[in-house]
């Protein structure tokens, strides 16, 4: 057999974090790949942001009315363009709970792979996913009447802000990734997707009970929709709670904590797994 | 100390009130093959996840290759291989790209990835499957293709978590041909089982371990003595008659044959197979004890445990 054996580990720097991209283009070009070659996965990607702008767009929203006046449609879009970086979640932890119980993670942990190559790979793997998803959504929006109206560089930030939201969303993907089956992982949808209307995403919370506005305004979606209305220049993103006044500084402010919390929880949860 | 490759003492490990491993010791010469023989729940699982640095100990040390698992354990993961009981295979990609990622991951570069993944496609019997994708494959070449991909460093020490549970009979015999030739290359190889058949086959040390402590650490003839061998079992026709059969079998049994009187069936522990079960045939057609089944098989695990168990009481 032939004496193969990995180079040994490079004292410098330089060459770990080399590895660590090195590691972390294998693993995003991998589950790129996956991705690609599952046509449930793209069809997935293109019909659910349809069907959603025709149920919510035209069936529901035809019955809706935007507080403060405005088209349904512009007011709903930059909600939706929300929820589907919120959903994204089910991606990450979807694929990380399937690794964990079929050993990949094992496998993973018991090698001289980079842990964070690992993780940076995955992070990467996940924002491409959702900047297509976003490109598709976006066209949709522009397709049923949606658009833009203070130029490209506000639209952009808007952009931004939403992939802020996901990459955010990615650590949270993980911790619950690693601490779920992938059974309880895919039924995970039943108690997210309340979460993400029980925002600004499809109604005012100024229309809600009083006491539902106040968790809808709180909601750190909220202050993502909000901001990205005020962006895009659509209808509907002014409010008079303390929230709704700040809600561009939540919008950079939630995502941080949230990263804040779970990046550091979620090393711990893999460094940690099986005890 | 450095002749070995595995070396454990006195492992502890707990899960909340569960006690997982409880004074594990063993010791695995560098080059052999050994099985870790246990029922499920015994601690298998438990002392490979250890060893590999995937769960960390409670009490007690161990060194693999040379270096502590706890306190280096990136020295260990650089010269060890894991294939879990799940075979760890992406069914997506095919079984070339799946070698090429492992390949890649343990920087071995491009080309010498590329390199590798042929090399080892070839050796493990799956070059002609190699671009197809894995979802394709049957379970015995999923195994081999995760033994392939623990083997992509060609590591000093091969962790293998029951390679062949859930595999039909022939991919098990296909695995077990992968295992030996990984040995004959050199590789200190420690894997569990449930099956003493298993052990037998492909381990000149087997360590019976039960509630997370190793019982019994012998080759597989020490150890098969130890119990007792083969065992021959009996049926007679005529329940009346069982007192007498069992009389017959005691002449040539290690053992005091045990009776089931509702199966009407004897069974006991001999030593040399043949002579055995001629004497035994001979003496019952002489006395007219009309027999219903004679047959001669290797003692089950719980047998083992029950003698091992028994002898530790003793």
């Amino acid at each position: 057999m032939s004496a193969l054996a990995a180079p040994d580990a490079p004292p410098r720097w330089s060459e770990r974090l080399r590895w660590t991209l090195s590691d972390a283009s294998v693993i995003a070009r991998t589950n790129l790949t996956h991705w690609v070659r599952n046509p449930a996965a793209v069809l997935n990607l293109t019909l659910y942001p349809i069907v959603m702008v025709v149920l919510f767009g035209y069936v529901l929203g035809s019955a809706m009315n935007v507080a403060g006046g405005g088209d349904y449609r512009e007011f709903l879009m930059p909600g939706m363009f929300s929820q589907t970086m919120a959903m994204g979640v089910m991606t990450t932890m979807t694929v990380v709970s399937l690794q964990t119980a079929r050993g990949v993670t094992d496998r993973y942990r018991s090698t001289p792979i980079s842990r964070p190559g690992v993780v940076l790979g995955r992070a990467f793997a996940d924002i491409v996913n959702s900047v297509l998803e976003l490109l598709i959504l976006l066209a949709c929006g522009l397709v049923a009447g949606w658009s833009w109206h203070r130029g490209i560089g506000d639209a952009l930030a808007a952009v931004g802000l939403l992939l802020l939201l996901r990459f955010a969303l990615i650590w949270v993907g993980i911790y619950l990734g690693l601490a779920l089956t992938p059974e309880a992982a895919s039924a995970a949808w039943l108690p997210l997707l309340p979460l993400t209307m029980l925002a600004n995403t499809f109604v005012s919370p100024a229309l809600l009970p009083g006491w539902l506005g106040a968790i809808a305004e709180w909601n750190p979606l909220s202050a993502t929709v909000a901001t990205c209305r005020m962006l895009f220049g659509n209808p509907g993103w002014q409010g008079d709670s303390w929230a709704a006044e700040h809600a561009l500084t939540l919008a950079i402010g939630w995502p941080l904590l949230i990263t804040l919390v779970f990046l550091p929880l979620s090393a711990r949860r893999y460094r940690r797994l099986g005890g | 100390m450095n002749s070995y490759s595995i070396v454990a003492e006195g492992l502890g490990k707990r899960f909340g009130d569960t006690t997982a491993l409880d004074g594990f010791d063993l010791r695995v010469a560098g080059g052999s093959v050994c099985a870790l023989l246990g029922p499920n729940g015994a601690g298998k699982t438990t002392a490979v996840r250890v060893l590999t640095t995937l769960a960390r100990p409670h009490s007690g040390r161990a060194l693999v290759a040379g270096f502590d698992v706890a306190r280096r354990p990136a020295e260990v993961r650089r010269r060890i291989g894991l294939a879990g009981q799940e075979a760890a295979v992406d069914e997506i990609l095919t079984g070339r790209e799946n070698l090429e990622m492992w390949g890649r991951l343990h920087h071995l570069g491009a080309a010498a990835a590329r390199r590798r993944a042929g090399e080892l496609l070839e050796r493990f019997g799956l070059a002609e499957a190699a671009d197809r994708r894995v979802r394709h494959y049957s379970g015995g070449m999923r195994r081999r293709l995760d033994l392939a991909a623990a083997f992509i460093q060609a590591p000093r020490v091969l962790f293998l978590d029951e390679p062949t549970t859930g595999l039909d009979p022939r991919s098990r015999t296909e695995v077990w041909r992968t295992v030996r030739a990984l040995a004959d290359a050199g590789s200190t190889v420690l894997m569990t089982t449930q099956y003493l058949f298993e052990a037998d086959q492909l381990a000149r040390q087997i360590a019976v371990i039960d509630g997370g402590r190793v019982i019994a650490d012998d080759t597989p003839e020490r150890l098969k003595s130890l119990i007792g061998g083969d065992h021959l079992d009996l049926v007679v026709r005529d329940p009346a008659r069982l007192g007498d059969a069992a009389a017959v079998l005691a002449g040539v049994a290690q053992a005091e044959p045990v009776a089931d009187a509702d199966a009407r069936r004897l069974t006991a522990p001999v030593r040399d197979r043949v002579a055995a079960l001629t004497t035994v045939v001979r003496e019952l057609e002489r006395r007219g004890i009309e027999v219903e089944d004679v047959s001669l098989r290797r003692p089950t695990l719980d047998e083992v445990f029950l003698s091992l168990t028994a002898e530790a009481a003793a």
